[in-house]
């Protein structure tokens, strides 16, 4: 290998060499296991739940994000005797998988795991529930009481259940509504259209009327679950255990992917995402209606666009003529979590309850509330802050029970195969309705990748 | 190694290294060093190495993680994307870096201390802040830099991103984060030719291209072959730029545009070690194998003497 060394030292080294390389083909033709993951059992349904031998009064570790850890100090404060340790994380927001990482080193070396974990991820109720030892704790089996449970959202709690068990409770609702700008649709003289006729209608003659102005986008990474959720499309629908079902060939998608292209067209319906620089600076005052999460209200048109007050309403999510009733979706929503491996379940138990329904934190929280009660505080709380042009109440909580249930929450996010395999397509000059077949094998190859059937 | 061997025969060449104080002085050298390359170098290649050859169940399966990721529908993908990307990196890298510091030699001696700094401050932040700038700068409505965007026709940060403009991208990233310091490094390796060689060559009538492609060229290959080396292995293991992009864009590079990427997927997404080892085998096979081919047919370690 090396010319300086003398002759002998250079056989030695290329003896240990090769012995080093015959160890490894070895080893390598030693073959006696299989290779397959799914042969370890890692993704079939998990045994019964065992907790670990509690300790009464233990110490709990509780991960939270940036936002939620004020909350949680309120906890702290209001239960002085209980011993917390609080961890500030991404909180998996924005598409980071930090809890899943840790989580899957910490059952590598058999410790380390948090017994409270929030994520703003609502994908994340479903690996935390898979492999041999969950990690995930079921909370409906004796850890928190059926009353408070039932207290949730219809709905609420889908992201969370597996196998008919409940494993997570519900941080926030991200219900879609139609975001629209009432100043701006008075003054054009339109009316808020009820369905996605009317909405389609309404976004043709806005293009001729007043070019420039917007009535939605769709290059967010979360536009299918804004307009594909809302047209009840099977993009995956979790049937059992590990089956999906992705069929995105389904008419009730074609009609989604024909209206938005139909409107990409006339330039009503922008390719951007709204939180990139380009559409805050030149179309965010241009934004006529936006079908959105409840969040949008106060993060996107207060706090981002800086839209003043009394100009932004919220109507019901729109429903298709041929339908008997309106669906709707939901981006996101955070999710709390017990750890199976926790040795006090009692105070973690304690912790997640009071965060997701005490009105004390949940009333002045920046999302949604998804437990009921907690809601109706929090909807009291938006009024008196007086920045919608109308009372967003009814319009949330309708739609709050209008989500979709079948779209379910897979291991993969279905925002990350959109936004790298849909929108560069858009960008490209292709139509969605072009795109959905290459949409469909993405997620169809991702799932498969994971572990899941698909048919 | 080199450095372990060459005290191991002077110490032979002593007698007993008992008697030869400065043999043991050596040992004593190196054993720190050693000790770190064993924890953090030879021991996490030897425990990948055994990852990638057997099962959650500590079963050996042969050749069977390999064969299960080679079929993997990212694996030809994030190779392809690699692949592109490391023949525009390597070669703009050569290029570009030998001419930039042959020219800062030869022609603007003056203005040379400014350039040469110039050249290496952008590699003077720390890689994951640069990419960060990057960030901010491949915005059209962001960048300060906007109107050479808009130049191209892309008005939007979708449209700089398109998947087709990601290796040049890369490209770009990794050029004015990493070849500053090479150009920094090729400078000093110009100022070791002698400079009786290069008036020599003067007088005896070679032209500037002349003596850069006949003289100056030749005598810093060891250099150039270094570069290619360590640029190889750097560029095979892409991660923190599509990664930190990837973020920025909201997801639209794929989580899986490299193979380093598509590792990581495996090991934290699919909770797949052994998946994730046998792919950075892999990078670890072909960089050595580059290594190997670069240091055979350069002499990269042959000594002058000889």
């Amino acid at each position: 290998m090396n010319s300086d060394v003398p002759v002998t030292s250079r056989r030695q080294v290329r003896r240990v060499a090769g012995a080093a390389m015959g160890a490894v083909s070895l080893l390598a033709l030693a073959a006696c296991g299989s290779a397959d993951p799914a042969a370890a059992g890692a993704s079939s349904s998990p045994a019964t739940f065992k907790p670990v031998k509690q300790e009464e009064g233990s110490q709990i570790t509780v991960w939270a994000d940036a936002a939620r850890v004020p909350g949680v100090q309120a906890y702290q404060k209001a239960h002085p005797d209980v011993k917390i340790k609080i961890v500030t994380y991404s909180g998996d927001a924005n598409g980071a998988n930090d809890l899943q990482t840790k989580v899957r080193l910490f059952d590598r070396t058999g410790s380390g795991w948090p017994d409270v974990a929030f994520s703003a991820n609502v994908n994340d109720g479903s690996w935390t529930t898979q492999g041999k030892t969950p990690f995930a704790a079921p909370v409906d089996k004796g850890l928190i009481p059926r009353s408070t449970l039932n207290g949730f959202a219809y709905g609420a709690l889908n992201p969370c259940k597996f196998n008919g068990t409940t494993y997570c409770l519900r941080n926030d609702l991200a219900q879609n509504v139609l975001w629209y700008n009432k100043k701006l649709l008075d003054k054009f003289g339109y009316s808020v259209p009820t369905t996605w006729e009317e909405y389609e209608a309404l976004g043709k003659k806005v293009a001729k009327e007043h070019p420039g102005y917007l009535v939605g986008t769709a290059g967010d990474a979360w536009s299918p679950e804004v307009y594909f959720w809302a047209s009840q499309c099977p993009a995956s629908t979790v049937t059992d255990g590990n089956k999906v079902k992705v069929d995105l060939q389904d008419a009730k998608c074609a009609r989604m992917a024909k209206l938005l292209d139909g409107l990409i067209a006339k330039g009503s319906v922008s390719k951007d995402t709204v939180f990139s620089a380009g559409f805050i600076k030149n179309q965010a005052s241009k934004v006529l209606m936006l079908p959105g999460p409840s969040w949008y209200g106060q993060v996107l048109f207060n706090s981002t666009f800086k839209i003043p007050k009394g100009q932004i309403a919220a109507a019901s999510p729109l429903k298709f003529q041929g339908d008997a009733k309106n669906y709707t979706g939901n981006v996101g929503g955070g999710l709390w979590f017990v750890s199976s491996h926790s040795k006090n379940l009692k105070a973690s138990a304690d912790l997640v309850t009071w965060m997701t329904t005490s009105n004390e934190y949940q009333a002045t929280a920046g999302t949604y509330p998804a437990y009921k009660e907690a809601a109706v505080a929090w909807l009291a709380g938006q009024k008196k802050t007086g920045y919608f042009a109308q009372d967003v109440s009814p319009v949330f909580q309708d739609a709050a029970e209008l989500i979709w249930p079948g779209w379910s929450a897979t291991q993969y996010s279905q925002e990350a195969i959109y936004s790298s395999t849909v929108v560069p397509a858009l960008n490209s000059g292709k139509t969605l309705t072009d795109t959905l077949g290459t949409w469909q094998t993405a997620i169809t190859d991702k799932a498969k990748s994971l572990g899941y059937t698909v048919n | 190694m080199t450095t372990h061997l060459a005290t191991e025969r002077s110490g032979r060449r002593g007698g007993r290294s008992a008697r030869n104080p400065v043999g043991r002085a050596g040992y004593v050298f190196v054993s720190g060093y050693v000790l770190f390359l064993l924890a953090f170098g030879v021991l996490p290649t030897g425990y990948a190495v055994w990852l990638a050859l057997s099962n959650s169940r500590n079963q050996l399966v042969g050749i069977g993680n390999f064969t299960r990721t080679f079929t993997d529908y990212r694996f030809g993908p994030a190779f392809l994307h690699i692949g592109l990307y490391l023949v525009i990196w390597l070669a703009s890298l050569m290029i570009l870096v030998v001419l930039l510091s042959l020219m800062l030699h030869g022609r603007m001696r003056r203005a040379s201390t400014t350039l040469r700094f110039l050249f290496y401050l952008p590699g003077a932040l720390a890689g994951v802040a640069s990419v960060l700038l990057f960030l901010i700068l491949l915005d059209p409505a962001a960048s300060p830099v906007g109107w050479l965007l808009k130049g191209f026709g892309w008005n939007t940060l979708a449209q700089v991103n398109a998947p087709g403009h990601l290796p040049v991208l890369f490209t770009v990233i990794a050029f004015w984060t990493g070849a500053g310091g090479w150009i920094v490094v090729m400078y000093g390796a110009l100022n070791s030719i002698p400079d009786e060689v290069l008036e020599a060559a003067r007088i005896d009538g070679a032209s500037t291209l002349q003596i850069a492609l006949r003289i100056q060229i030749p005598m810093i290959t060891k250099w150039i072959a270094y570069m290619l080396i360590l640029a190889f292995a750097a560029g095979t293991q892409l991660f923190v730029e599509p990664q930190l992009v990837s973020l920025a864009s909201w997801g639209m590079i794929p989580d899986s545009w490299s193979p380093n990427q598509l590792s990581y997927q495996y090991a934290f997404q699919a909770g797949d070690f052994n998946g994730a080892a046998a792919l950075s085998v892999d990078l670890l096979v072909l960089g050595l194998a580059c290594a190997a081919l670069v240091v055979f047919r350069t002499g990269l370690f042959d000594r002058d003497e000889r």
